[in-house]
């Protein structure tokens, strides 16, 4: 069957094809056929696990070239190994429940169908992430699985805040992506495949510069802080809410987010070769889990407070890991690869369950807001039982499943005393958040009366899939409890890095319970006996308060600090563009057109006007002399005699040109313009005379 | 014959087309498109044949002559194809008979427009088959006029702005090309137009005639590309012009640019090439984080389409820069070949719209998804294959083009223009979220009808092609290598 697995990925992929193209139209058909798409590789994926299991965790591989280039191995490709047997297993599973609850919640959705269609295709694309043999096909589903996270969280797009939030998350988690994008180049450029297996390999023969390691392992961490949520970019997640409910338990709570976990996971000989790196990554988690639970604190929506314990709860795991790699690193595994793979594991059982139960709640009293909730228990019991199952995993108590990862994590730590104490920190915030939560929705009075007569429980097919995950919420953990020889922790090492198996701290944990219980009896104190007033505390906290309460004006930091100035930027290039570039070329067309017009204006008046002005000269001297020629021939006679005259008298020299021409010269003028005036009166008669005899033929 | 086909049959399409009579609107509509989709079934016949036939090598396939044209002046009549002309056929025989179909709304002038719509398809497909310098020159100018008329004529309210100022442009481009002609011509002995013989020569020019002519035909291409700073007639002329002729324009006008550099200056001067090439990667880098930067800042949805195929010309710049890698010149040719058919659908699908609602402002819209969903579907389709999603053809050539950049130019600006990989999702969100979700007008937009059947053949077959190239991008990448590796060979000279 392992040699099948990519079918694992290809069915739900084919289920959203043939519910869009063919069964969109037809609600309870595109459901069934979508549940029945994850159900058989609900199954195949368990029988991969158990082959995979009977191989002790030994990896199977598959694949072909996706594109032949020189120098450059890229490929499309199947890996079987434990940690994607699991993740498969976790997938589908959560997947299967949420898709069968979904059946419930969404009834009478105008857009039903759709909404199966688009749960099949991030089925597909979380699964081919979780199957990819390389860095390549990982990156291709990773930003599948935003495509549809951001089809999913704009469900509802009519809602100005659900279309916000889409896009935050996109644009968000892309930011992240850039930064895996350049770790894809610096692998490319310094391994030339992008294969785990053979990369992983030329890190350990050392092609790469301890530097450029540090660096490349970063960028790739980066992928994994946006798609996880890690702080600076976890601020989509809690915003991503604003999908349906079970796209929050789906995607923002069991699988697209674990993401990142499972990257840094499967990229963790990268983070082994370098110590900075991977110390780096635990810092990460750190400040990103405690920030977040530090959040969840003052929270009010319920949907709210179990995205930031997300959040901080993913941080726990990317720090576990982040600490395996730095203690590798040094020579000494911890459990921290356990922890964090096991922990991933058993939250996305309990933190699924946590979603449903909540959208079951919404769904039964039609609000998000916890203080308008209260004294529910009564009125739906499945949903607040498996809801406190999954609040008692999820504070780590024993035995439940949260009890056994977390206390790993914790044991991870051991070696460092900051993050020790922080960890320990954050687990009795963890505890104090969720009881907090519990208390002040299904104990005490109703606050809203009118929604609390409305309130009933979710029909079963909703009830079911919680009751099947509080189940999981319970034993999950079991498999990895520290007594086996041969449970979870044996199977994820399958031999590579493994810390040696030490004996169960029973210190460690009896601490750690004891933490937990804590946290839930000061919830209890302050909420279901109210002998301690929150306002109170509120008020005696008062900046920590404020701070938590508005997330720490992350929104608004980045509002002023990056995205006005991106917009600013933006705007203002245009108006460069339009004024200065675009001005450029008008400018040089207008110019030319200056040109023209300074030319046009040479060419008419000073060349034509040349032209033109000896025309004009010729012409008035033609006027002139047009009057010598009258037509007369007396007057002809006459300037002929008297040029003759004239020419005589110089022939004979009577007269001297030499001292005498100015006045021959005038006298000859003076004559000539005689004679004109002369004919010029008998011309002006004849005329008179010809227009006179014309009338008269008239 | 096959390819003098491709030619002229669209030339005849345009006379017959001519001579119709005055009223049969329809009839010249069916026509021309189906005188268009001819080439169109001959140059899908040509990738097809290429791709088993002759993808082998690096020669050119299908050669016409060289026949005598003008013997005096040594000029041929010469076609020929190889890897990098292919897909440009393709391209321009698929995008043609497209826009003839989306132009069946126009109804004034309809005889001109469809004649000089087949003058433009002659045109295009002369200037990626001519193997001789004359030929090609004589094809790139030919195709402007109609160009200009389709503008001018049939354009929106800047239209004769906006016409002339491409026409200009790129005539004011030519010039420089035709000058490097010039000398390339008389600096040859014998003197000779025929371009492959000129890649063999002409490195062997003084440096300084080199760089003259690589300059210049560089300002030629760069306009048509555009390269920034070159790029402002674009934004104008696809505004203004109808939808099918924004098609062809960012679909096959804006290749002719990175197609002549491929063909002709790079390989004909690699060692102006190599000098230059970090300030061409600058130039692409800037175009990239520039036009994206614009596009988020439009408030137009053509003019969006449009700043954005700045940002998407840049990368193919980006990677022309890095010249001496396979993979960065592979992602050239699928970055045309994708940007050719993402952002003609964009343009298409625009103009849907646009015929609908009389207005492309962006703000003027919002929750169009509840009233025209599979409109929606596909708009948001085609934005993520804009934006690079992986599963469609703009993942891959961004992906080729940014590990061959990387492998050989500057990291850091490389990681500068990997930038734009989020800056182009965020105009693309942007604007999705602003037309397509959020509230929905109902007083305003209530009677808007989603798109029909006719229009969604025009943006079908790109689809299934975005995705094709992005699921399986090797058979492209196989009827291309042979060249590009050759190509690649002639740039280390």
């Amino acid at each position: 069957m392992t040699k099948y697995s990519f079918l694992i990925c290809l069915i739900p992929a084919l289920s959203f094809v043939m519910i869009v193209f063919f069964l969109r139209w037809k609600e309870k058909l595109s459901a069934g056929w979508s549940i029945a798409s994850i159900l058989i590789s609900w199954v195949m994926s368990i029988i991969v696990l158990i082959e995979t299991i009977s191989r002790n965790g030994q990896p199977y591989e598959a694949s072909y070239r996706f594109i032949n280039l020189p120098g450059i191995n890229i490929e499309i490709g199947i890996l079987v190994d434990a940690l994607t047997a699991i993740m498969l297993v976790v997938v589908t599973t959560v997947g299967a429940c949420v898709e069968i609850y979904s059946v419930g919640y969404m009834r009478g959705d105008s857009l039903f169908s759709r909404f199966f269609a688009y749960l099949s295709l991030f089925l597909f694309s979380m699964l081919g992430l979780v199957l990819a043999n390389n860095f390549f096909m990982i990156f291709i589903f990773w930003e599948l699985v935003g495509l549809t996270s951001y089809l999913l969280i704009g469900f509802w797009f009519e809602k100005k805040s659900a279309a916000n939030a889409c896009k935050k998350a996109f644009i968000t988690t892309r930011i992240g992506d850039l930064g895996f994008l350049v770790g894809l180049f610096l692998i490319a450029f310094y391994c030339g495949t992008f294969n785990y297996g053979d990369v992983f390999a030329k890190l350990s023969a050392g092609v790469m510069p301890l530097g450029v390691l540090t660096a490349t392992a970063i960028f790739v961490f980066s992928g994994a802080v946006g798609k996880s949520a890690q702080f600076p970019l976890h601020v989509w997640l809690p915003d991503a809410m604003e999908g349906p409910t079970p796209v929050s338990a789906l995607i923002h709570a069991a699988t697209m987010v674990a993401a990142g976990v499972y990257l840094v996971a499967r990229a963790m000989p990268m983070f082994i070769g370098t110590g900075n790196g991977a110390m780096v990554v635990a810092i990460i988690g750190l400040i990103t889990s405690l920030l977040a639970a530090t959040i969840a604190l003052t929270q009010n929506d319920i949907k709210r407070v179990l995205a930031y314990s997300t959040v901080s709860q993913l941080g726990y795991m990317i720090m576990a890991l982040g600490l395996y790699g730095y203690d590798t690193y040094h020579g000494s595994p911890s459990v921290g690869y356990f922890a964090g793979t096991f922990h991933l594991m058993n939250h996305a059982f309990f933190k699924g369950l946590l979603f449903l139960a909540a959208g079951s709640v919404i769904h039964g009293i039609g609000t998000n807001d916890i203080r308008e909730m209260g004294g529910l228990y009564p009125k739906m019991k499945t949903t607040a039982i498996t809801f406190m199952i999954a609040s008692l995993s999820i504070s780590g108590i024993f035995p439940f499943s949260g009890f056994w990862s977390k206390d790993e994590i914790v044991a991870s730590t051991l070696h460092h005393p900051v993050f020790l104490i922080l960890t320990l920190t954050i687990a009795f915030m963890t505890a104090f958040y969720m009881w907090r939560l519990c208390f002040m929705t299904f104990t005490g009075k109703p606050r809203d009366l009118d929604r609390f007569n409305h309130a009933h429980e979710s029909p079963r097919v909703m009830t079911w899939p919680l009751a099947f995950l509080a189940f999981l919420a319970v034993v999950s953990g079991w498999v990895g409890m520290p007594w086996l020889h041969h449970g979870f922790s044996s199977f994820v090492y399958a031999g590579a890095h493994a810390p040696e198996h030490h004996a169960p701290s029973y210190a460690l944990m009896i601490i750690s319970l004891c933490v937990a219980l804590s946290g839930i009896g000061l919830a209890y104190l302050m909420y279901y006996k109210k002998s301690i007033s929150p306002e109170a505390i509120g008020q005696r906290f008062r900046l920590l308060y404020k701070l938590s309460f508005n997330k720490f004006y992350f929104d608004e930091i980045y509002q002023v600090a990056i995205i006005n100035p991106i917009m600013s930027i933006a705007r203002f290039m245009w108006s460069f563009d339009v004024v200065i570039i675009d001005g450029a070329v008008n400018g040089t067309a207008w110019l030319t057109i200056l040109l023209s017009d300074i030319k046009q204006w040479f060419d008419v008046w000073i060349i034509d006007g040349a032209v033109n002005g000896s025309g004009w000269v010729v012409r008035q001297i033609g006027d002139g002399l047009r009057f010598i020629q009258t037509g007369v021939a007396q007057s002809y006679a006459l300037t002929i005699s008297a040029l003759v005259v004239l020419f005589g008298l110089i022939k004979f020299e009577l007269v001297y040109l030499t001292w005498s021409w100015p006045i021959m010269t005038i006298i000859f003028v003076m004559g000539v313009t005689a004679l004109i005036l002369v004919s010029r009166v008998v011309v002006t008669r004849q005329e008179l005379n010809s227009d006179i005899s014309k009338e008269d033929k008239v | 014959m096959l390819l003098s086909s491709l030619i002229f049959i669209p030339l005849l399409g345009m006379v017959v087309v001519m001579f119709m009579p005055k009223n049969s609107n329809k009839a010249v509509k069916w026509t021309a498109t189906l005188i268009s989709s001819i080439p169109m079934l001959v140059s899908f016949w040509i990738v097809w044949d290429y791709f088993f036939s002759h993808s082998g090598s690096a020669a050119m396939a299908y050669v016409e002559g060289p026949f005598d044209w003008i013997p005096i002046l040594n000029i041929h009549y010469y076609l020929g194809v190889d890897g990098i002309s292919v897909p440009m056929l393709f391209l321009t025989g698929l995008l043609s008979t497209i826009s003839l179909i989306a132009s069946f709304g126009i109804n004034k002038r309809v005889k001109e427009y469809f004649a000089f719509f087949l003058l433009l398809e002659s045109g295009m497909m002369g200037v990626f088959v001519s193997l001789d310098f004359f030929l090609f020159y004589v094809f790139w100018e030919v195709m402007l006029v109609p160009m200009y008329f389709l503008i001018g004529i049939w354009g929106g309210p800047r239209k004769e702005y906006a016409a002339i100022k491409f026409f200009l442009y790129t005539l004011f481009g030519s010039l420089f090309m035709l000058v490097s002609i010039l000398i390339l011509y008389f600096t040859s002995e014998p003197h000779t137009l025929n371009m492959l013989t000129l890649i063999e020569i002409s490195p062997n020019l003084s440096h300084t005639l080199q760089m003259v002519c690589f300059v210049f035909f560089f300002v030629a291409f760069a306009i048509k590309v555009p390269v920034w700073p070159f790029h402002t007639w674009l934004p104008d002329a696809h505004v203004e012009a109808p939808t099918a002729v924004s098609v062809i324009l960012a679909g096959v006008l804006l290749k002719m640019g990175t197609y002549a550099m491929m063909r002709i200056s790079w390989p004909m001067f690699p060692w102006a090439l190599r000098e230059l090439s970090f300030w061409i990667a600058i130039l692409g880098a800037i175009g990239i984080i520039y036009g994206a930067l614009l596009s988020i800042a439009q408030k137009d949805l053509k003019k969006l389409v449009a700043y954005s195929s700045v940002s998407h010309m840049g990368y193919c710049m980006l990677a022309l820069a890095a010249f001496s890698s396979v993979t960065a010149i592979t992602g050239v040719m699928f970055q045309m070949v994708s940007h050719g058919l993402i952002t003609g659908a964009l343009f298409l699908l625009v103009g849907v719209l646009y015929d609908r609602a009389h207005t492309r402002e962006i703000a003027a819209f919002g929750g169009l998804g509840v009233k025209v969903p599979v409109y929606t579907g596909l708009m948001v389709l085609f934005g993520m294959a804009a934006l690079g999603l992986p599963g469609m053809s703009g993942f891959v050539s961004e992906f080729m083009i940014f590990i061959g950049a990387f492998s050989v130019l500057n990291k850091v600006l490389v990681g500068i223009s990997v930038l734009g990989v989020v800056l182009g999702a965020t105009y693309i969100l942007r604007m999705v979220q602003n037309v397509f979700l959020g509230n929905f007008d109902k007083e305003r937009w209530g009677d808007l009808t989603d798109i029909n059947v006719r229009e969604i053949i025009t943006v079908a077959p790109l689809a299934l092609l975005t995705l094709f190239i992005g699921i399986y991008p090797k058979p492209l990448e196989t009827l291309m290598s042979a060249t590009l590796q050759n190509l690649v060979d002639l740039l280390a000279r």
